[in-house]
């Protein structure tokens, strides 16, 4: 049997909306069978995977804390993406804007004062952006390719975070642990409500995405971004400049994730550690792909992701399978998301070979990507 | 049609809310004690001990008691969710088994005044809050004075992982204890600046042999430092857990992290309500730090290990006993001072002896 | 002491060099398969457990080169047939291989393994220094030379080579030309996930005979990292690899004689030197032109 697509004139609507729901339930239909292959009633399973971590205020608020960096660093993904940049090292600017903004309370920590935590805000936007204009600039100085350069800088920014803390950076009542000295009151996040730790870095998530969503959507720079990112000859044409475009890409995607590194340390951990992301950079870049480099749809898949990290620990808690389930059905989630996306852009035809002359003629020019 | 795929729907969501529930009533007559582990307890080494002393719980107190655990949960700002949920499920009791947790361990049992909590190696309490931890320096001393008297070269090789005090305490009482036989004993120190990464422990291991030590020791999590050892027809100690099986003819002993018995205690002292926030250090007295049986060693030797092992348990002898210096040659401790436990948690310093430039 | 100190680097580099001599031929093809890590702990998990299960270290071999390369199909239908998203299938492939890896391997924790055994050459391997070095190892150092060879010999001197580069450089071109892009990709992703498999089988049968959790401990994405270091060309792989590998030796050597560098620092310059000889490569617009594959990581879809 081969597998042959056709690619749509327009994407199609009616399954773009669908098909979400669809690779949930396909999702839901593997995770059954994951839980029965495992002796354990999935009904419990995917209650607590997916309802569970929703039914208390405090977990609300772990969700939205998990949910604030993925969202944030793939909103700038989006644009990067969009404008046909690609940026994997979302990672280690995040870092970098973490360090940069934790500049003020960790050296300069008798400077106390209620703005304190607005600079820190921009300097860990400044620092995301300027590091991530170094790919940037090399993909447009020398046309080197910016997937691997930003990669690995990952690597840099982790060793240069980890030789900080060990070294510079070290809390000097901390007997010597690889920690910085805690972030004092002035340059904490504060929470929004008593019932949670969600702090305000959830707000600005949002702001970000709906200025994104109106940036992408309504103005003349969406319109560049999609064009460039399309055919960078066709955006010549229209007198776009791809190298602005590229640095512009960067400076936002990096940039945001700056913030988001800043908003994790100022709000969850509260001081420098030697690794302070469990991987955030990367998983946005799933994050991104699940929104369809869309803000709005971005916003729905961080909080999805998240869920399925909160849903994981309530599993391990109350089924008690361990954290390789977890892995395993993450991964399957994903992979379901992303098979469901084809179909939005393609009609699907499983051919019969013995049938495929008929089907040939009637095709002639529609090509097959298909698996023999 | 529709009607029916609802009440299915609706069955399936009360069938669910009401396992849910009947999940949580089941866990009220029972203690519920909750882990939080920082790898997976397939390492084979320090979560993997941990995760042993968990299992002891179930087996002394099964009746009485039921565990959980939650496995890689990074430090940083997972570790506090983690916590909470334990903290939110109905657990009397929460031991949170790595440094990084410390902080977070202190919010969440602000939070959750009845709950106990039990942090492991780290140095801030509160009245709910208890902190743990084991002196491995004791194992350390008499693994120097082992590999001073079996080694023919003089020369041990200790594989290293984070420049923190436990670790320096480690290697200073290594070193103090292999000079107590041998005054020229020379230790070589490598970082490998990872507490777990098989490969990396493994070079790290054959470097050391390559530059002439006939002696491994290791603070590291895996068991590759023995199979090199083993494959180059050396010794080593093993770590965290009794190697013995990864190197028959080659490990002389092992310093075992045995949670068993503290683990065991602490449960019994919350399900017979004495329980008190307390700092616990323990050593081989308390069997918190447990030797593995004594082989492929001279019997002198094991005489001699013996004797030494008893003196430290019967806290007759310290090994941190003046006259002491520091590397850099002034004095530490005087002739027969002893040192005290803040200096040693919070040790920043080499004595003097040891061959390696202290990491800033 | 030499002797040992090289072989102790062709360990080390092993693992990289097959690796990404796999994730080389994926590149030319222009498929950029960010999942090498999950491969590879695919790879390792299944090689111990059948040497474990058979007694049998080549049996172990052989699961782990098909457990790599069935692995990697996931990816080949999702990317090629399905045509998803290759970095976000790739970072997703390596989510799951992690996970499901440490759930097939849970009872095998804390078992010490069957070591495969060095095959000496006769003769050969009494040349001083180099003789160990080069015909003293086991059968899947000889397999790495001989992939560096083969792979330098079918892309630059076969037709298919020719054709798995022109797949590569310009896809439509070539699906023009009558070439199925998809099946050519396909063999190129096989061929990636079966050697992430060997890496990984040489992890657990060799490096460190044993099975623990995670143990590729990031490896994976060094030979992702490689391979631009290398400038997608084989010859420079096994350079990049054994440097890479000699630098971590190095690096504890020099600390064992009492040499100390910040670590950090060490454990850096890999990826910088990777981000210079980038530019440097991408500065002489010809080399680039010749060696980096024009469509690396662009899903193929054929316009009607």
């Amino acid at each position: 049997m081969a597998i042959e697509l056709i690619k749509r004139k327009n994407p199609s609507k009616v399954i773009s909306m669908v098909s979400p729901f669809i690779a949930l339930a396909v999702t839901l239909i593997a995770g059954v069978l994951i839980f029965l292959a495992l002796g354990k009633n999935p009904i419990n399973g995917l209650y607590s995977f997916f309802i569970e971590p929703l039914t208390e205020a405090w977990s609300v608020h772990e969700l939205i804390i998990k949910a604030v960096p993925l969202v944030l660093i793939a909103v700038g993904l989006s644009v990067c993406f969009r404008s046909g940049n690609w940026n994997i090292g979302a990672e280690g600017q995040f870092i970098i804007g973490a360090m940069a903004g934790s500049i003020l309370p960790i050296m300069m920590h008798d400077l106390q004062s209620p703005i304190i935590l607005p600079l820190m805000l921009i300097m860990g936007f400044a620092g995301g952006a300027l590091f991530g204009l170094i790919p940037a600039y090399l993909k447009n100085k020398f046309g080197t390719n910016e997937i691997l350069t930003s990669l690995m800088l990952v690597y840099v920014a982790q060793l240069f975070l980890d030789w900080m803390v060990r070294g510079p950076w070290k809390n000097p009542e901390g007997f010597n642990f690889p920690e910085s000295r805690a972030f004092h009151e002035f340059a904490v996040l504060p929470e929004m409500m008593s019932s949670g730790r969600a702090n305000w870095g959830a707000v600005i998530a949002v702001i970000a995405v709906v200025i994104f969503a109106v940036l992408l959507g309504k103005t003349l720079k969406g319109f560049e971004i999609k064009v460039i990112g399309e055919s960078e000859r066709a955006g010549k044409f229209a007198g776009f400049d791809a190298k602005k475009m590229t640095i512009f890409a960067f400076l936002i995607s990096g940039g945001l994730a700056g913030l988001a590194g800043l908003i994790e340390v100022a709000g969850a951990i509260q001081q420098m550690r030697p690794v302070i992301s469990p991987g955030y950079g990367f998983t946005a870049i799933i994050v991104a792909f699940l929104g369809r480099l869309n803000p709005l749809g971005i916003l729905a898949a961080g909080l999805v992701l998240a869920l399925t990290y909160l849903g994981g620990e309530a599993a391990q808690i109350s089924l008690g399978i361990s954290d390789k389930v977890v892995r395993v059905f993450q991964g399957l989630l994903l992979f379901f998301v992303l098979l469901s996306d084809t179909f939005i852009n393609y009609q699907v035809r499983f051919d019969n070979p013995w049938k495929n002359k008929q089907l040939d003629q009637a095709h002639v020019d529609s090509k097959k990507v298909g698996a023999e | 049609m529709k009607r029916r795929i609802f009440m299915l729907g609706a069955a399936a969501l009360t069938a669910a809310m009401g396992l849910a529930a009947s999940v949580t009533a089941q866990a009220e007559d029972k203690l519920k004690v909750g882990f939080v582990y920082i790898g997976p307890p397939g390492d084979f080494g320090w979560t993997y001990q941990h995760d042993q002393g968990r299992k002891a719980i179930e087996e002394a107190l099964g009746d009485k008691v039921e565990t959980t655990f939650l496995e890689n949960v990074p430090e940083g700002g997972d570790s506090e969710r983690a916590i909470e949920r334990l903290a939110r499920s109905g657990h009397g009791l929460i031991f949170t088994t790595s440094f990084g947790y410390m902080d977070p361990t202190l919010k969440v049992a602000k939070k959750f005044p009845k709950v106990k909590f039990e942090h492991a190696t780290g140095y801030k309490r509160a009245d709910n809050v208890t902190t743990y931890s084991s002196r491995f320096y004791e194992g350390r001393y008499l693994l120097g004075q082992i590999a001073a008297r079996e080694s023919k070269k003089g020369v041990a090789g200790y594989i290293a992982s984070f420049p923190i005090p436990e670790v320096i305490r480690g290697i200073n009482a290594f070193v103090l204890g292999a000079q107590s036989v041998n005054p020229d004993f020379k230790l070589k120190v490598v970082w490998v600046n990872t507490w777990f990464d098989p490969g990396k422990e493994a070079d790290a291991a054959k470097t050391l042999v390559d530059q002439g030590v006939d002696i491994i020791t290791q603070h590291t999590d895996s068991t590759a430092a023995m199979q090199v050892a083993a494959e180059r027809g050396i010794k080593a100690f093993g770590q965290a857990s009794d190697m013995i099986e990864f190197g028959k003819e080659t490990q002389l002993t092992s310093i075992i992290d045995n949670w068993d018995d503290y683990y065991i205690a602490r449960t019994k002292a919350v399900l017979d309500g004495s329980w008190k926030s307390e700092e616990t250090w323990g050593g081989m007295a308390d069997e918190m730090v447990h030797i593995a049986p004594f082989t492929n060693m001279a019997d002198e030797t094991k005489a001699e290990a013996e004797k030494t092992m008893a003196a430290i348990k019967s806290k007759e002898f310290h090994p941190f006993t003046g006259p002491i210096m520091k590397q850099d040659g002034s004095v530490w401790l005087k002739e027969g001072e002893v040192a005290d436990d803040g200096t040693l948690l919070g040790m920043n310093f080499y004595v003097k002896g040891v061959d390696d430039k202290f990491p800033q | 002491m030499i002797e040992n100190i090289l072989l102790t680097v062709v360990t080390a580099a092993t693992p990289f060099l097959i690796a990404a001599i796999g994730e080389l031929i994926v590149e030319r093809s222009g498929v950029l398969n960010l999942g090498v890590e999950g491969m590879m702990i695919m790879g390792a998990v299944f090689a111990f457990m059948a040497a474990q299960v058979t007694g049998n270290p080549y049996v172990g071999i052989i699961a782990g080169i098909i457990a790599g390369g069935a692995f990697s199909l996931i990816f080949g239908f999702l990317t090629i047939t399905m045509v998803s998203n290759q970095v976000a299938t790739g970072l997703a492939l390596t989510i799951l291989g992690l996970g499901f890896a440490g759930m097939v391997g849970e009872s095998f924790v804390g078992l010490p393994g069957i070591k495969l055994e060095a095959i000496s050459i006769p003769f050969l391997s009494d040349i001083p220094v180099i003789g160990r070095l080069l015909f003293g190892q086991d059968v899947i150092v000889y397999i790495s030379f001989a992939l560096v060879v083969g792979t330098l010999w079918f892309l630059f001197k076969t037709h298919a080579g020719l054709t798995l580069r022109s797949v590569g450089d310009n896809p439509s071109a070539a699906h023009a030309l009558g070439i199925s892009v998809s099946k050519v990709r396909y063999l190129a992703v096989l061929f990636g996930g079966s050697c992430a498999g060997l890496a990984g089988a040489y992890l657990s049968l060799v490096y460190v005979p044993q099975w623990t959790e995670g143990m590729t401990a990031g490896r994976g994405w060094i030979a992702l990292a490689l391979v631009v270091f290398a400038s997608w060309r084989p010859e420079r792989i096994i350079l990049g690899a054994y440097l890479f590998g000699a630098v971590t030796i190095a690096q504890f050597h020099a600390q064992a004689v009492g040499i100390s560098v910040p670590s950090q620092l060490l454990s850096a310059l890999p990826y910088i030197a990777t981000i210079v000889v980038l530019i440097l490569i991408s500065r002489n617009r010809r080399l680039t032109l010749i060696n980096t594959p024009a469509s690396l990581g662009k899903q193929f879809v054929p316009d009607r």
